[in-house]
């Protein structure tokens, strides 16, 4: 359990790793209209080019990037076998009842994988470089015109980084108490789906006890600290956009337009 | 069962930013029959140490990627038996040996999560039982675990254990570990977050099972009186390795070694060398009842500087 690491802070110093989280945010949701706008090979290939170069950037091992990748194996599987048994096209390689597989239905399955698995890639690039604490306040500085129709954000922002904050805690909680429970005799690996479904009771009960305990504790403590939250509160790290972020925000900009362009003038096909 | 380990190398997330030693070259024999005490400061490395005992945490299958200098000695070779247990061995059947190795974690009543008591002491033993149990077999071996943790059966049996007093819930979650009555019981912490009378005991409690049902019970702690007082052999850990084993009475000789790691001596080994500076020398194995009989005994025999030590004690 020690080394899931999906959605983990992974402290190095890097380009990336200093960027401004607000830009980060903003370039993760332009990279990601930028893989839905890809209907092609090449403009795929154009976003996986920069999330590669991002990661090179960040200085992540690749090791850590394909361990995130490995947590939605299964979804990206189930995704591809549906689509490429359901995808009804012209070159029809096989048949059989409602089931067909064809060329279209292939290459249309390995596209939406590619797509998954960048998407993945590209959303655990934002929480590797960035530490709950700046990813908060990004998000707070990003929402803050909600603030004018009167909208909590300095309160959800905190949401957010309470429950980014508690996921290794839970982490640690979980692989104890599925140690004690092993020390017992408890037997996770084995038996069918329902008996393993079965199994996870004994860790998931105390877990929820616990999380509900530690939420109890959390909140007497900020009581205890007069916390109030809003608009009064000044922050120990103000953002600021550098030359750093400048340069980012070029090259990321023309990189998406790059796509963009793509899908204009690169005739449609695979 | 003997439990022996040498050369034990453990690291935490090697080859990343968070890559920690737990364990470094770790050699330790227990005898059966001890009561056996570990301790250490916080990071240690004596959580991980136990936790290898049952098999929780296995030996690298390739010990390359643990052992940092292996050029160097290649002779060294890494051992950890638990009785007739190789746990080197991958074919080791780490059930039976989690049936013969109960392990007590840091805070056990976090882990109860059964409707009633009698089903979350009953976990274990269904568990570890090759054959379904009937109805009659699981009552009579609850029945005595939860009455040799000093609770009443009867009455708890059908309560929910989120019901209970934390005392009471603690018990109860020793007695789901002892259940099965494993041969050597590891406790991790067991007095952690109780008052002192509570704390007495539980140490009175492992003292009876260690009596009546355990054949050896190897506690881990930080607290140097609950080691002092109660253990036949303690082990000292100190930035993974062992630096000490020695009966308390010995160990405690090495007051200011033990301090440097961050561990307190007990408050007897602290009276016992403030008499010194004084010129009295009372020798005693550091237990509390003892230091008080002896100090009593040296006040008996030079009346004149009576007094003083009476303030002291």
């Amino acid at each position: 359990m020690k080394d899931v690491s999906f959605g983990q802070f992974y402290p190095v110093n890097s380009f990336v790793h200093r960027l401004d989280p607000r830009l980060k945010i903003v370039f993760l949701i332009a990279y990601i209209v930028a893989i839905f706008l890809a209907t092609n090979f090449y403009e795929l290939a154009a976003c996986a080019l920069v999330l590669l170069l991002i990661v090179f950037f960040a200085r992540i091992p690749i090791g850590k990037v394909l361990r995130a990748v490995r947590g939605v194996t299964f979804l990206v599987l189930f995704t591809t076998a549906l689509n490429l048994l359901f995808y009804k096209g012209d070159t029809v390689y096989w048949e059989w009842g409602i089931f067909c597989v064809s060329f279209e239905g292939i290459i249309f399955s390995v596209f939406l994988a590619l797509r998954l698995v960048l998407l993945v890639v590209c959303s655990s690039m934002l929480t590797y470089t960035t530490t709950p604490v700046s990813l908060t306040d990004g998000v707070e500085s990003l929402l803050t015109p909600l603030k004018w129709i009167r909208i909590p954000v300095h309160a959800l922002a905190l949401v957010m980084s309470i429950a980014l904050r508690m996921i290794p805690v839970l982490m640690d909680e979980t692989s104890r108490i599925k140690n004690a429970q092993m020390a017992r005799g408890a037997d996770f690996e084995s038996g069918n789906i329902i008996k393993r479904v079965k199994a996870t009771i004994p860790i998931l009960v105390p877990l929820l006890l616990s999380a509900l305990r530690r939420a109890d504790e959390l909140g007497d403590a900020m009581d205890a600290r007069c916390y109030t939250g809003g608009d009064h509160r000044t922050k120990y790290k103000k953002l600021r956009f550098t030359w750093r972020d400048l340069v980012a925000f070029l090259l990321g900009a023309a990189l998406i337009a790059g796509v963009v362009l793509m899908r204009i003038y690169l005739p449609a096909s695979y | 069962m003997r439990i022996v380990a040498e050369h034990l190398f453990y690291t935490y997330n090697p080859k990343s930013p968070f890559e920690t030693a737990a364990l470094r070259d770790v050699s330790l024999t227990i005898e059966e029959g001890e009561f056996f005490g570990i301790i250490g400061h916080t990071g240690s490395g004596k959580s991980t140490f136990v936790q290898h005992l049952n098999g929780l945490i296995r030996l690298p299958s390739s010990l390359k990627r643990s052992r940092p200098n292996r050029k160097k000695d290649s002779s060294v070779k890494t051992v950890l038996k638990v009785g007739d247990f190789d746990l080197a061995d991958k074919k080791t059947d780490f059930r039976a040996l989690r049936k013969s190795v109960g392990m007590v974690f840091q805070y056990p009543e976090y882990q109860l999560f059964a409707e009633t008591v009698r089903e979350d002491v009953a976990f274990g033993l269904k568990n570890f039982s090759s054959e379904k149990l009937s109805e009659e077999q699981i009552d009579a071996a609850v029945r005595a675990a939860v009455e040799v943790v000093g609770l009443d059966y009867d009455e708890m049996k059908d309560k929910s254990p989120f019901e209970l007093s934390g005392g009471q819930k603690r018990r109860v979650a020793i007695a789901g570990v002892i259940v099965t009555r494993p041969e050597v019981l590891v406790l991790d912490e067991p007095a952690a977050g109780l008052d002192p009378l509570g704390k007495q005991e539980i140490m009175q409690l492992l003292h009876k099972l260690h009596r009546e049902w355990c054949r050896t019970v190897i506690i881990v702690s930080h607290d140097m009186d609950e080691i002092s007082e109660n253990c036949t052999r303690a082990a000292v850990f100190s930035e993974g390795t062992v630096r000490y084993v020695l009966p308390p009475r010995e160990l405690f000789c090495h007051a200011q070694e033990l301090t440097a790691m961050g561990l307190d001596v007990p408050l007897t080994a602290k009276l016992v060398s403030l008499l010194h500076e004084r010129g009295i020398d009372i020798e005693c194995d550091f237990t509390a009842a003892d230091f008080c009989e002896k100090v009593l005994a040296y006040a008996a025999a030079h009346p004149k500087k009576e007094r003083d030590e009476g303030g002291e004690a």
